[in-house]
């Protein structure tokens, strides 16, 4: 009985500094009477869902901790391939129903989805934080616009040049910075996010500079022009599809075993057999290889590039998407992204308090679930 | 020609000598205990023998090839796998994952097979959950293969590391202490699985603290002291050593 009633003092203080914090944040904006307001409203929301959540665990612990040795782990697998097939089979249908507006925020979000699970082979898999993910999006953009405004190739042309191109910026970029760890890589990688968009904006004779690239054409499929948002959902649709499916096939093969050892315990790896600087290099310029997709996929869809769209925040975005939704979980890592692209969309009614509502929300996950919305299944039962 | 020579081999960090000078061989199918008080350059044998530290002098070779100064990786490819004193388990990973890891190099499907699919792919998957599961019965936790590491048991955790180990097919397999922090029953049942790992064929070289387990299962016993290699011979011959019993069992000989 006394832990428990330590649990919860500590909770509710742990509730009461959260909000405290929160209601300063609020007070430039609100006054100290709507803050007050919603410090004591946040606080015991707080309260009472750390409280809720203490007793579902108390209560279900036991259980669990049963069902997990024999079945958890598959008859979740099994429920979400159900739900895979509704899902897929609304995507199809979505244009049909779907106004303008929803279909250029889906689109958007299934571009991004398929840049946060390239990230989240580099992050998530290999356990390499790179900040400067945004450059090989950008190489793939670029290089798209480029062979198709001055050389005139076709999107179909294009693509393998594109993708492999990038790719090899991934190597590229891997060889020198791999020699690095932690936040020294980290480091190395967001340097080379600026290098990348610095070129990009300074070379005026190839890339424009800051005008960027304009009258990208968007593909066309069998005689057919794919450039109205309805058709072009389908393509992104299609792209994603695929991502996903690479992804989690790499994910269960050796391949994957291999970051993920790398990831876990980097010394165990290598003498498990696993070749750790080989693996790592191949985790970047798999990753980039997504990241050069998405890029074509955005060029093609804007018809214009420019520098703008590849700055620092774009990393620090799509790094949000990982984490949010949960590092090296790939129904998470879709799930975040596109929470983190539809979220600003519905917050649009707010517009000034849109970013500091989005950066309560994801403070308030660090706090109450750091390993993110799907990450680390394995590990809950702690 | 010896199963595995270790020749003079040295390793100093700066001024500290880990290892002086320390030489000694194993006949294959052999069980071998290295002891000695802390500190003693246990590990670091350990740590040289399989790539992760780089000696200063001498030599090691496996079945007559030299294998000093390799990489770990191409170490475990020649026939050498390890567990770590402390345990180094993937913790986010299940038990079968883990298993699955360490079956890396035996498993040959480039990524276009995966990402297609490919027949070899599949059957190469389901070979070798088959015998990640074979190598977790032989340690007792075939029915523990969908659980998470991390929540394991400690004891489970030690035999999952040997379980691990010996998915690389390894010819030689070293245990770094094994038994620390068992309880009697629970050494029983490693030493179960030593004398196990005998007679698939495997050389065992293991650290180890519990005199039972050492004197129980060792062929040769080497001890070091101060990174020098101060006694080798039989269990019989090292409990009567004057100078290991001063050095490591203390000098009223109690073990």
């Amino acid at each position: 009985m006394d832990r428990l009633s330590l649990v919860i003092r500590r909770s509710l203080l742990r509730s009461v500094m959260i909000s405290f914090w929160f209601a300063i944040l609020f007070l430039p904006f609100m006054g100290l009477r709507a803050s007050l307001i919603f410090f004591v409203l946040l606080s015991l929301v707080l309260f009472s869902v750390v409280l809720l959540k203490g007793y579902i665990k108390m209560s279900t612990e036991r259980f669990r901790s049963a069902v997990q040795n024999v079945c958890a782990l598959r008859r979740f697998t099994l429920g979400f391939s159900a739900a895979r097939y509704l899902i897929i089979f609304f995507l199809l249908l979505f244009p049909l129903f779907a106004r303008d507006y929803l279909l250029d925020v889906a689109v958007l979000a299934g571009i991004y989805v398929i840049l946060a699970l390239g990230l989240n082979i580099v992050v998530g898999f290999a356990g390499l934080l790179n900040l400067g993910f945004v450059a090989f999006y950008a190489v793939g953009a670029y290089s798209y616009a480029l062979l198709n405004v001055k050389l005139g190739l076709t999107f179909w042309q294009a693509l393998p040049l594109c993708l492999t191109f990038t790719t090899l910026s991934g190597f590229v970029l891997a060889i020198p910075a791999l020699r690095l760890r932690g936040d020294y890589l980290a480091i190395v990688t967001l340097g080379f996010g600026e290098i990348v968009r610095l070129i990009l904006n300074n070379w005026d004779a190839l890339t424009g500079g800051p005008n960027g690239v304009s009258g990208v054409a968007p593909p066309s499929l069998l005689g057919m022009s794919m450039g109205q948002l309805s058709k072009y959902y389908y393509i992104v649709v299609a792209a994603g599809l695929l991502t996903c499916v690479a992804v989690r096939r790499v994910r269960s093969s050796r391949i994957g075993r291999a970051w993920i050892a790398i990831r876990e315990d980097e010394i165990g790896a290598s003498s498990m057999g696993i070749n750790t600087m080989r693996y790592k290099l191949y985790s970047f310029a798999f990753g980039s290889f997504w990241a050069g997709l998405a890029g074509i996929l955005f060029a093609a869809k804007m018809r214009f590039v420019s520098p703008e769209s590849f700055t620092f925040m774009e990393s620090v975005l799509i790094l949000c998407m990982v984490i949010l939704g949960g590092l090296g979980s790939i129904g998470g890592v879709i799930l975040g992204s596109v929470i983190l692209v539809i979220l600003p969309e519905v917050l649009r009614e707010v517009q000034s308090y849109r970013m500091l509502a989005l950066g309560m929300g994801l403070i308030l996950m660090m706090i109450f679930r750091p390993q993110g919305i799907f990450g680390g299944m394995g590990r809950d039962a702690r | 020609m010896h199963f595995l020579e270790v020749r003079a081999l040295t390793k100093h960090f700066g001024g500290i000598r880990a290892l002086e000078e320390v030489s000694f061989r194993a006949r294959k199918g052999a069980i071998v205990s290295i002891i000695g008080p802390n500190g003693a350059g246990k590990t670091t044998l350990f740590n040289c023998l399989t790539g992760l530290t780089r000696p200063t002098k001498g030599k090691i070779s496996l079945s007559g090839s030299d294998i000093t100064g390799c990489p770990p990786h191409s170490v475990v490819a020649l026939g050498i796998a390890r567990t770590f004193q402390n345990i180094r388990l993937f913790r986010d990973m299940s038990v079968l994952e883990n298993v699955l890891v360490s079956q890396h190099l035996r498993m040959r499907s480039g990524l276009f097979k995966v990402l297609f699919g490919h027949q070899t792919f599949l059957a190469e998957e389901e070979d070798a959950k088959y015998r990640a599961l074979e190598y977790l019965e032989l340690v007792g936790l075939d029915r523990k293969a969908e659980v998470t590491s991390f929540n394991l048991p400690y004891g489970d955790q030690r035999r999952l590391e040997i379980a691990r180990a010996l998915a690389t097919e390894p010819a030689l397999l070293l245990l770094d202490e094994p038994t620390a922090g068992m309880n009697p029953q629970e050494t029983n049942e490693i030493m179960e699985i030593i004398k196990r790992l005998q007679k698939l064929g495997k050389t065992v070289i293991l650290i180890e603290h519990d005199m039972r387990v050492v004197m129980g299962v060792s062929e040769m016993i080497i001890v070091l002291d101060h990174g020098v290699k101060i006694a080798e011979g039989t269990p019989a011959m090292i409990r009567n050593d004057p100078l290991v019993i001063e050095a490591y069992l203390g000098r009223s000989g109690v073990a």
